[in-house]
């Protein structure tokens, strides 16, 4: 491709202390391109992301998004976080949410009502949301919610699309919903994705490459690159069997025990007993 | 004292046309801080701050009994207490558990400041009850100046930050991604409670505040989620318990704060009960 890559890392290291998280890092991710990073917990997927974010600056070499290094709060990066629920201490209804995703930075009270109606109209259709609009945002359940955070990260049309594990405990049905609307977003409005997840059976379909972090190292490839045995072994420094089964993939630990990531919603620290570190 | 004599010293309107003028300046005063009650008190209920309000209240009353103590402004003590104590939360009280351990560290240490100087006062003892649970009798107009002028600044202020500070406040993650700068925000809403809750303190008194300050706002949340509506039903709460109260507080021989916590409390529980006909379900647990 010729085009500038919309996210470009050159030669980055992250280190929290001593603690190296990764390093020589060089990746560029391009138009439409549809990047999934894995790796047990801890071994730095949310910070990567935060990187790009431009809450975490990298200790060596540099991380630009369409050209540009990367600012705080700007309209070329859109971010999905981890599912966290809403509490009933949040007087907003759905509409209101995804409102604050489009004009939620600047300063003083709403008096765009109309233009900004509109275009939450508009957000919350892509996303199959329309339907509990007016909704009270503590009413809906984990999955509406997330898929309102979709909303809101789509808001500025950005460039990039990052993602923090955006399906952890959601039901099956939501999860392929808000998979697709990111793939779709990739796909329609040529944006890149960065897709964190513990569980890459969801979005097998539309991953183009996987980034897979483990103790202090990565490992970048296509899905059938990295997703092997070997590699992931070489990764932990342990044994680790990665099957396919009915067309997924499934990870284990050397005695066939564990799979890894684990799948869903577990912690995953215990990999790391069991692979000494 | 029988039920009779109690019905006497709480409702007796004899006298009544006589009585409102003397009050205007109360009442004046205590609708600004209707106003302002409303309105940080939705911020409040988001941030999950009930508890540090309740600490800022006990050093805001330690600054107001120093205050009285050496014969300075006590409107002004309260101010100096309360934004002492804000800026320690801020600071220290970035997250929700530390700010609770350390809300509950200051609390009693403020009380106990203010009844050391209170204690020390050799003035009027109305004076010094007052401060704990509200006094607001006679408000000067020096006093209501400087009551109106505080409660406009934190309305101001509020209106201002409001988007951004929504935005930080109910999904931190999200709004300093889209670059809200959440922590200089959190600094920037104690110094506008401190000054809230200074405030307040004059109406209701230190361990009272809570009734103005989360219970309008708490009971709005239980009716509506529009927050356009939330607005305007936490201002007309805390509007009817403050210079409801004051109304009702001139008919008998009793302080003011039993009559706003009172309806302040009535208020919420009505809420309460049209929440829990309007959607059964939710209240099955
Ligand atoms: N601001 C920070 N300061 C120090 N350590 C951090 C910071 N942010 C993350 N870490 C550490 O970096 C490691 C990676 O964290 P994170 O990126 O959240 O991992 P993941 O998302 O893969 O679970 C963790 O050990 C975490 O404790
Ligand atoms: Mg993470």
């Amino acid at each position: 491709m010729t085009q500038t890559p919309i996210v470009k890392f050159e030669d980055a290291r992250l280190a929290f202390g001593s603690r190296v998280l990764w390093e020589q890092l060089d990746l560029s991710i391009a138009a439409g391109e549809f990047l999934a990073v894995l790796g047990p917990n801890g071994s730095g997927k949310t910070s990567f992301i935060n990187t790009m974010l431009g809450t975490t600056a990298l200790n060596h070499g540099r991380v630009s998004i369409a050209g540009e290094p990367v600012r705080r709060g700007s309209a070329a990066v859109g971010l999905i976080p981890q599912q966290r629920p809403f509490g009933d201490n949040v007087p907003l209804r759905a509409r209101d949410l995804v409102a604050l995703g489009v004009d939620g930075a600047k300063p003083g009270i709403r008096m765009a009502r109309r233009a900004v109606r509109n275009k939450v109209d508009e957000l919350l259709e892509l996303v199959g949301a329309s339907g509990y609009a007016n909704r009270a945002v503590s009413d809906l359940s984990g999955g509406e919610q997330q898929r309102l955070r979709a909303a809101q990260a789509l808001a500025s049309d950005p460039r990039v699309l990052l993602c923090d594990e955006p399906l952890l405990s959601l039901d099956l049905n939501h999860q392929q919903a808000i998979s697709e609307v990111i793939h779709r977003q990739a796909v329609e409005r040529g944006s890149a994705v960065v897709f964190v997840t513990h569980e890459i059976n969801p979005i097998l379909p539309y991953v183009d490459r996987v980034l897979y972090l483990a103790e202090g190292r990565f490992h970048l490839g296509s899905v059938d690159e990295v997703m092997q045995s070997s590699v992931l072994t070489e990764l932990y420094g342990a044994p680790v069997a990665v099957l396919r089964v009915n067309g997924r993939i499934v990870v284990v630990s050397g005695d066939g025990t564990r799979a890894l990531p684990a799948d869903g919603h577990d912690h995953i620290e215990d990999i790391e007993l069991e692979t000494g570190k | 004292m029988n039920f009779s004599d109690l019905l006497e010293k709480a409702f007796n309107f004899q006298d009544y046309g006589l009585l409102l003028p003397l009050v205007t300046n109360s009442l004046i005063a205590g609708a600004a801080l209707g106003i302002v009650g409303g309105l940080i008190g939705i911020f409040i209920m988001m941030r999950d701050m009930a508890f540090a309000v309740h600490g800022i209240a006990e050093l805001s009353f330690a600054g107001a009994a120093f205050a009285l103590l050496i014969g300075a402004d006590v409107v002004t003590g309260s101010v100096f207490g309360s934004m002492i104590a804000a800026l320690i939360l801020g600071i220290l009280g970035t997250r929700a558990r530390d700010r609770n351990s350390i809300t509950g560290v200051l609390m009693p240490f403020g009380l106990g400041l203010g009844i050391l100087f209170l204690s020390l006062y050799e003035g009027r003892s109305a004076n010094k009850f007052g401060l704990l649970t509200g006094q607001i009798v006679a408000v000067d107009d020096v006093q209501l100046n400087g009551m109106l002028l505080l409660s406009a600044v934190v309305v101001i202020a509020l209106l201002l930050v409001w988007r951004p500070l929504t935005f930080a406040s109910v999904d931190p993650v999200v709004a300093n991604a889209r670059g809200v700068r959440t922590s200089g925000l959190s600094i920037v809403f104690m110094m506008i409670l401190a000054l809230a809750v200074a405030v307040t303190i004059q109406v209701v008194g230190a361990l009272l505040v809570l009734a103005l300050l989360i219970t309008p706002a708490a009971a709005a949340m239980r009716v509506t989620s529009n927050p356009v509506t939330t607005v305007v039903l936490s201002i007309v709460f805390a509007e009817l318990a403050v210079v409801g109260g004051i109304l009702l507080a001139l008919a008998g021989s009793l302080p003011i704060s039993p009559y706003v916590t009172t309806i302040s409390f009535l208020i919420y529980v009505i809420c309460r009960g049209i929440e829990a006909v309007r959607s059964p379900r939710r209240h099955q647990v």
